[in-house]
């Protein structure tokens, strides 16, 4: 039986390189070759981490809703350990940008937290998935497991545009979001570079969790050894 | 459905010392509340819309919590998934006795609150209005975690750690539309929250019902 989730062996252990590479020059070019930003001086160069961070906690989060959805309809186990990865890499990487957006608020705004649409969506956000991981680690069952976080993620993920619009209408303050025509190229650059390494760096985190997960699953699900056998 | 939510009620109704028990716990949490921040009628005042709901959403785990404790005695989930009547139908009868159970709880909350923190109001049709629509988008999705964390270990820390970062909307709608009736609504803003709690709970009413059979089938 081929095992599940391992049809490229090699493509996490690339991609690990590639993101280090990416986010390694894309670093030096936003914190030594592009100039200061005019208003906000050194503090913006965070940015080069902290919007990148954010795209990609975005996208993990809608990969686990995607893989809890196949879920549903097809029970695949594959699809299960991808979605246990899925949500881990997106809680770790909605945790880092919490804490950056801290760093980067005190010197701006004065305050390490501010109750902002995007960052408070962030926070529950994060505390979501972590309660739906916390399940996973109380669920015995590995069917039951999987049924469970699959609905919890997709009732989860459902709530992101309630919860971003009810806290945009309760208060703001957060800067609108910057697209490559409002940002110069100098700065373009950077923040493309680290996409791409945070991107690549997640898929690999992904794809080699989610191979933990299936052989973890499988062993599971393995059917108990006979007696008589003697077990190696 | 209608059976489903007769015997759901029967068995509240003969369980009302739990009722009971439970409303203590919420007045208890209003009158905690007050401990918090100072004997300042004022500042009580202003945030006496947070308390009432913050009282009714700790009660409403416990409600909630306790909901499938029948059902998970003697195997009874078992047996109800045999009746020729569908999951949904379960849930529903399930998700609106939970409802009726927090309305109930939540209007009952209300004298103690204007007691404690001299939050009176005469607007009361608005209010219970708000308060059903609170009530409903917590027992959406509470009644679903319920049916899920009653048959795992440690259900009590469970439910809750799931709940609460989802109803983060419900109950942000909840205390703004409630403190402007108290506090008075001079920008007419009370409408626009109450379009949200709506919105809230008819998403989660049919997402809900939707995947519930997921939950409880095997």
């Amino acid at each position: 039986m081929r095992e599940d989730n391992n049809r490229f062996p090699q493509l996490p252990w690339i991609l690990l390189g590639l993101g280090i590479v990416f986010l390694a020059i894309g670093s030096y070019i936003g914190l030594f070759v592009a100039p200061p930003e005019m208003l906000m001086g050194q503090v913006q160069r965070i940015m080069y981490v902290h919007v990148p961070t954010a795209w990609n906690a975005l996208l993990a989060m809608t990969f686990a809703f995607v893989c809890a959805v196949v879920f549903l309809f097809n029970s695949d186990w594959k699809w299960d350990a991808r979605m246990e990865a899925a949500i881990e890499v997106g809680v770790v990487l909605a945790f880092l940008l919490c804490c950056q957006g801290s760093i980067w608020a005190k010197p701006t705004w004065g305050v390490w937290w501010d109750w902002d649409p995007r960052l408070t969506t962030t926070a529950v956000l994060l505390f979501a998935f972590l309660g739906i991981l916390a399940l996973r680690k109380f669920v015995d069952d590995p069917a039951r497991r999987a049924m469970w976080s699959a609905v919890a993620t997709i009732i989860a993920y459902a709530d992101v545009p309630i919860v971003y619009y009810s806290v945009r209408w309760w208060n703001s303050l957060h800067q609108l979001q910057s697209s490559p025509a409002t940002v110069s190229r100098q700065f373009w650059l950077p923040l493309r570079m680290n996409a791409f390494g945070i991107l690549f760096l997640m898929t690999a985190f992904i794809m080699l969790r989610a191979r933990v997960g299936s052989l973890r699953l499988k062993q599971e699900l393995a059917p108990p050894p006979q007696a008589g056998e003697v077990r190696g | 459905m209608i059976a489903a939510l007769r015997k759901e009620l029967l068995l509240q109704w003969r369980s009302k010392a739990q009722l009971m028990a439970i409303f203590v716990f919420g007045a208890a949490a209003l009158l905690l509340f007050s401990f918090a921040v100072g004997p300042d009628a004022e500042a009580l005042r202003k945030f006496s819309a947070g308390f009432l709901w913050l009282g009714l959403l700790l009660s409403s785990t416990l409600t909630l919590a306790e909901s499938f404790h029948a059902e998970m005695e003697n195997r009874a989930m078992e047996g109800l998934l045999l009746l020729p009547a569908s999951a949904r139908a379960l849930y529903y009868g399930k998700a609106i006795a939970n409802w009726l159970q927090l309305v109930f709880l939540g209007i009952a909350l209300v004298p103690v609150m204007v007691v404690l923190y001299d939050a009176g109001t005469t607007r009361i049709p608005e209010l219970i209005l708000i308060i059903a629509l609170g009530a409903a988008g917590l027992s959406a999705p509470g009644t679903l975690y319920a049916a899920m964390t009653a048959q795992v270990r440690s259900k009590q820390t469970l439910l809750p750690l799931l709940l609460f970062p989802l109803i983060v909307p419900a109950l942000l709608a909840s205390v703004k539309a409630t403190s402007l009736i108290i506090l008075g609504d001079p920008m007419n803003q009370g409408k626009s929250w109450l379009v949200l709690l709506l919105a809230f709970d008819a998403i989660y009413w049919s997402l809900c019902g939707l995947l519930f059979h997921k939950v409880v089938e095997e």
